[in-house]
């Protein structure tokens, strides 16, 4: 990193960004005293939607995370040099994404006190606590992996390092994936294409959230960026957004083929209200046609910067449909039977998502982002092309 | 004996009386706890058969039964714990109605088991799911599991609960089949309130009780069957 120059951070909008995020994630951690005091009852969280907009935040973060390091995984593994001059800040965002989505994820549970119950009793059965292992090994092998690239003596074992974090981000997005795949009595869930539609969509909210942040340096440091780079990591954004729709289509129209799934779909695709909205306007439109409008109209200058907002705008529309629209469709306890009760068997669930899970949501983005803004400062993560 | 030899004996003495002082409460609130020195037999297995045809529309006398036993709140807002309910089913074809009692099943292959990270979801060697609330981090991910939507979480402080039934703000809670009553040789307090004696309890792997009798006599389902997880509660008439 010796050869690297200095950054020169003379933007005074960086300091106001910094300040104002950590405002955020202060105001996050009162959202968690508060849930801590009065339980989740200040949620819109209930026994029917029992996750909610904080796992929305939370495995937005943790795919992207997974995602963002195929920016690495092309230069080190593939050995693409305009990529690899882009591994360490690709690195430093996806541990910043993990830590503000494992934040999230932690401090939404019941009792985050006993986190160190978590950490010492392992179910080898639960999904759950493979994830465990898996976020802690992704966070020891990218510090591994950025220090082969950070220190000239072990450069060398730059390349294994890479493909040893290559292969572990496929594993944890499967992870990610089979939290829901393996929930078999659930419509909306238990599908076996979920972990790689999960893989392809951390490739495209990944490759995504790189842009922008890409984007973000250089403007501060003033730099202009190399129009053919653009034009690259354009295109393969655009391969990326094509393959998670296609796979979000399969998974819908796979549940259209069972006659017995044929109601939820109608559910979340047409009658569910807000969940159809999100996901035609808020998905296919806004996360998927227009950027790829943006990314593949001819004959005018690409805004790979608008795209790449609108994919994680399109992002959360599809979490948040996936998630909640999941749990709000009733469970079919009694197939074939009409069922009621006063535990709404039988009904859409409704869910509201309350201030405070914005906040602890918004807390996590705000974790990933000081953890970025720091670290490409203190450790010069500039690319250098 | 000189000098050093009578201070090692005091500092003995003093030691042990220390230890037996700080020790006894320990024994003694086991015992208060009603805590059984031995572990529960895996050759049992209860289980419950639930006639429909005995259960009324209308009558929730289990659930309130349930609610007093259990110290629950009664209540039946989207956040209220329900570890039983009353579910109220209409054939789509034939418009036959039924009514039953839904809760834990007791799967043999509970589903909310295997996905706890923590082992706090665990089967008692005798067919029973429980939840341990001291190891419960308040995932929820058995909640998402569960095919029954037996499970509920606590999502207020609680006050007033019974000894008997420690529960917690921020863990998941669902029916225990009553076991501090099964440890006792009772029965389930829905079982001892239902007048219509819809509701049957034994043990399923003795041959000899009622309950396998009627179960091999009779024809019961298990709820969503197909997947496999073995229900130690069955229903007849649906």
């Amino acid at each position: 990193m010796s050869g690297y120059s200095p950054l020169y951070l003379r933007s005074r909008l960086y300091y106001v960004l910094l300040a104002a995020s950590g405002l955020v994630a202060l105001a996050g951690m009162f959202a968690v005293y508060l849930m801590e005091h009065h339980g989740h009852i200040i949620t819109g969280m209930n026994n029917q939607v029992v996750w909610g907009l904080p796992h929305v935040f939370a495995i937005f973060l943790i795919v992207a995370a997974s995602g963002v390091l195929n920016v690495a995984s092309i230069g080190s593994v593939f050995g693409k040099a305009m990529y690899k001059a882009r591994a360490p800040m690709a690195s430093l965002l996806s541990v910043a994404m993990l830590a503000g989505g494992l934040a999230v994820l932690m401090l939404d549970l019941g009792r985050p006190d006993r986190l160190i119950v978590a950490a010492t009793n392992i179910n080898l059965t639960s999904v759950f606590a493979w994830n465990v292992v898996l976020y802690t090994g992704m966070f020891s092998l990218i510090v591994i992996y950025l220090w082969t690239m950070m220190e000239r003596r072990m450069n060398g074992w730059n390349k294994p390092a890479g493909l040893a974090v290559f292969v572990w981000r496929f594993i944890l997005t499967t992870g990610t994936g089979l939290i829901f795949a393996f929930l078999t009595a659930r419509q909306a869930y238990g599908s076996a294409i979920l972990p790689p539609m999960f893989i392809v969509l951390s490739f495209a909210w990944g490759l995504a959230v790189f842009h922008l942040v890409q984007a973000a340096t250089y403007a501060w440091n003033e730099r202009q960026h190399d129009p053919a780079v653009i034009e690259r990591t354009k295109h393969l954004l655009g391969i990326f957004v094509i393959g998670s729709l296609y796979l979000v289509a399969v998974y819908h129209l796979t549940n259209l083929y069972f006659a017995q799934q044929v109601g939820f779909v109608r559910f979340i695709l047409i009658e569910g209200g807000i969940y159809p909205a999100l996901f035609w306007l808020g998905y296919i439109v806004v996360g998927n046609l227009v950027p790829l409008g943006l990314i593949y109209w001819p004959g005018r200058k690409t805004n790979c910067v608008a795209a790449s907002v609108l994919v994680i705008v399109g992002a959360f529309a599809l979490l948040y449909v996936f998630i909640i629209g999941g749990q709000a469709y009733p469970l079919d306890i009694f197939p074939g039977f009409a069922a009621s009760s006063s535990f709404g068997d039988g009904q859409i669930a409704s869910y509201s998502p309350s201030i405070y899970e914005f906040l602890l949501g918004f807390g996590g983005l705000a974790i990933a982002f000081i953890l970025t803004a720091v670290g490409v400062h203190i450790f010069n993560f500039m690319p250098q092309d | 004996m000189n000098i050093n030899d009578l201070r090692r004996r005091n500092f003995l003495k003093t030691s042990i009386g220390t230890a037996a002082v700080a020790i006894a409460p320990g024994f003694l609130l086991f015992d208060i706890a009603h805590g059984k020195a031995q572990a529960v037999s895996g050759k049992v297995r209860w289980g419950m058969l639930i006639d429909t045809a005995q259960c009324q529309e209308g009558c929730s006398d289990c659930v309130t039964a349930c609610n007093k036993e259990n110290g629950l709140s009664g209540g039946t807002s989207a956040t209220d714990s329900q570890w039983i309910r009353k579910v109220e089913i209409k054939d789509i074809s034939s418009g036959r109605k039924v009514s039953l009692p839904m809760m834990c099943q007791h799967c043999e292959h509970p589903p909310c088991v295997d996905v706890c990270p923590t082992n706090a979801s665990f089967k008692r060697a005798d067919g029973i799911v429980l939840v341990d609330r001291h190891r419960c981090i308040g995932c929820r991910y058995c909640m998402m599991a569960c095919p029954y939507k037996a499970r509920s979480f606590v999502h207020e402080p609680l006050t007033d609960q019974n000894p008997d039934v420690p529960r917690g703000k921020g863990t998941v809670e669902s029916c225990t089949l009553c076991v501090h009553r099964i440890d006792k040789g009772q029965q389930p307090a829905c079982v001892e309130s239902c007048t219509n004696k819809a509701i049957l309890f034994g043990d399923l792997n003795n041959p000899d009780s009622e309950i396998a009798k009627k179960i091999r006599t009779v024809a019961s389902v298990q709820v969503r069957a197909s997947l496999g997880l073995n229900t130690g509660v069955r229903y007849q008439g649906i």
